[in-house]
């Protein structure tokens, strides 16, 4: 069974019709990549999956249920976590802390108890500190830990939304662009995560990116979108190689259309 | 001992300017909304407190009208924004502004209406008794005054960083959208921040109420209040604790060695002087908004 399935989705913004009866669906375990030029409705999408818009028509389902009724701050309770293209951070904090807002949660205490820091909410601290360690292991954030976010370099910051999504141990992540602005090197850190956060830790991956050669690196389907519709759904040479992807990309040039 | 019982009367008086500030902050930095009601939330948590404890009213013990109270207050705060603000999400500041600001005259002629406009005194067990240290005397209200606030000080510091509340609510107050995500409620927790705010203005009341009488226009207290808030530092907790010091400190000596009538102009001289050389205040958190 699939873990996100879309179903006839359509949105309009005004007369602009920017998801136009789209279906697709998201199997456990792989990572999905949404392309497709400027405008194309990619992240549209991505803003309806993470109930950020209601959609005019369609339903959307996570685990076989319909998520149009829960509010967006419940979409992380049902185990979906996001990124944001433009970084989403609480910047008057530190890397660590806002690791540890994503264990929110997963926090299961009262604020009596959590005042008088009894045993049990000692245990629960030591609990999710463990869990955030696990995540600055695996992303590299040592140096970083104490540092608050205001100041920090825009790939390290990157990293760390990265890392904050992944501390809500989420079913379903969901990466707006991992590797826009980024450097040659840190887009390849980007991949290598990608391909571990999907094989090792079995998290299911759906993401909006630009970056063809991520892209195909680290993805199971591509679904390509253009004006809103779907034009091709396969593997990543079956969708570049598909004739209604290469007429779409036709006339802002291949790389500019996809860069 | 002049100076010592001045500045003693002064901070007991800045501290009850520095909790109605604290609440001027709390909901300022979570929802960006100035309250210019937190003055009228003081006046009102005082008189439900008289309502509820004076022998002419109610006659309940003090020790259980407060606690009382306070819930009462943070329903209030809670529906407030839960019924009233959360429609006018969208809307501009200003028009919040504008909100609160008739919600003040409103809560002023209810209290009016039925507490009177005559000055009350409050029925409290700290009226009138006297704490001696050495040569100085002081007043048991000034005293527990000052108690009070430092351990709502330090009750809100633990709460802000130990619990999943506080968290939440720090968390939503820098990054709403980046807080939906992490699974926080953010307007429950606005919601909750009103509550909290007219919890904190009961006891600012309370103690106010302490000192000696009150009537339904004690709240524009509320004025110099946030003059506190905006020499602490507009968004600094401690800020506002610290301001409403500084103004409660400065009243009584421009009284006692200023001019005659001068006193009461001397904290918005200091809000004006403020302004003009150090305009993000005491303790600021400067956070330049991205565009």
């Amino acid at each position: 069974m699939s873990l996100l399935e879309v179903k006839d989705v359509t949105l309009r913004f005004g007369g602009v019709t920017a998801v136009d009866n789209v279906s697709f669906s998201v199997l456990p375990g792989e990572v999905f990549a949404l392309v497709g030029p400027n405008g194309a409705g990619k992240s549209t999408l991505f803003n309806l999956v993470s109930r950020f818009y209601d959609p005019a028509a369609g339903d959307i389902l996570f685990e076989g249920a319909s998520i149009l009724r829960n509010p967006a701050h419940a979409i992380a309770t049902l185990g979906i976590a996001r990124t944001f293209q433009n970084i989403e951070l609480f910047e008057q904090a530190t890397v660590l802390q806002n690791l540890l807002v994503g264990r929110h949660r997963h926090r299961r205490s009262n604020p009596i108890a959590e005042m008088l820091f009894t045993p049990f909410v000692r245990a629960e601290e030591r609990r999710h500190r463990e869990a955030v360690e696990k995540v600055i292991d695996f992303l590299d954030l040592q140096a970083w830990r104490d540092k608050r976010i205001a100041g920090l370099p825009y790939g390290v910051r990157k990293v760390v939304e990265l890392g904050r999504a992944l501390a809500t141990e989420p079913k379903l992540l969901l990466l707006d662009e991992p590797a826009s602005g980024l450097s040659v090197e840190e887009t390849r850190d980007m991949g290598f995560w990608i391909e571990d956060i999907a094989g090792q830790m079995g998290i299911t991956v759906l993401m909006v990116e630009h970056d063809m050669g991520l892209v195909s690196q680290v993805s199971s389907r591509v679904m390509a979108l253009a004006d809103g519709r779907r034009l091709a759904l396969g593997t990543a040479r079956e969708v570049q190689t598909d004739p209604a992807v290469i007429e779409a990309y036709i006339g802002t040039g291949h790389k500019d259309g996809a860069g | 001992m002049d100076i010592v019982q001045l500045l003693v009367s002064g901070i007991a008086n800045g501290c009850v300017y520095g909790l109605i500030a604290l609440g001027f902050v709390l909901i300022y930095k979570a929802t960006e909304a100035v309250n210019f009601a937190q003055g009228d939330f003081m006046m009102l948590g005082a008189f439900i407190t008289l309502g509820l404890t004076n022998q002419a009213y109610a006659g309940m013990p003090f020790w259980l009208s407060v606690p009382l109270a306070m819930a009462m207050m943070g329903a209030f705060g809670y529906a407030l924004d839960a019924l009233v603000l959360r429609r006018m999400f969208g809307q501009s500041q200003v028009a919040v502004v504008i909100l609160t600001i008739a919600l003040g005259f409103v809560l002023r002629f209810a209290a009016g209406a039925i507490w009177g406009h005559q000055p009350i005194a409050l029925e409290s067990p700290l009226a009138g008794r006297d704490v001696r240290l050495g040569p100085v005397v002081l007043g048991a209200d000034e005293v527990a005054i000052v108690a009070v606030t430092l351990a709502l000080t330090a009750v809100l510091f633990v709460f802000f960083n130990r619990t999943r509340l506080g968290v939440a609510m720090q968390a939503a107050s820098q990054n709403q959208l980046a807080a939906y995500y992490m699974g926080i409620p953010v307007k429950r927790i606005h919601s909750l921040v009103w509550a909290l705010a007219g919890v904190v203005a009961t006891i600012a009341g309370v103690l106010f109420a302490s000192k000696g009488s009150i009537d339904p226009n004690t709240g524009l207290l509320g004025i110099k209040a946030f003059a506190a808030a905006v020499i602490g530092g507009m968004g600094s907790l401690p800020g506002a604790l610290l301001g409403g010091i500084i103004i409660g400190v400065i009243e009584p000596f421009a009284a006692r060695y200023g001019a005659p009538g001068y006193s009461q102009i001397a904290p918005y001289l200091l809000l004006f002087l403020m302004l003009v050389f150090r305009p993000h205040g005491l303790l600021a958190q400067v956070h330049s908004k991205k565009v």
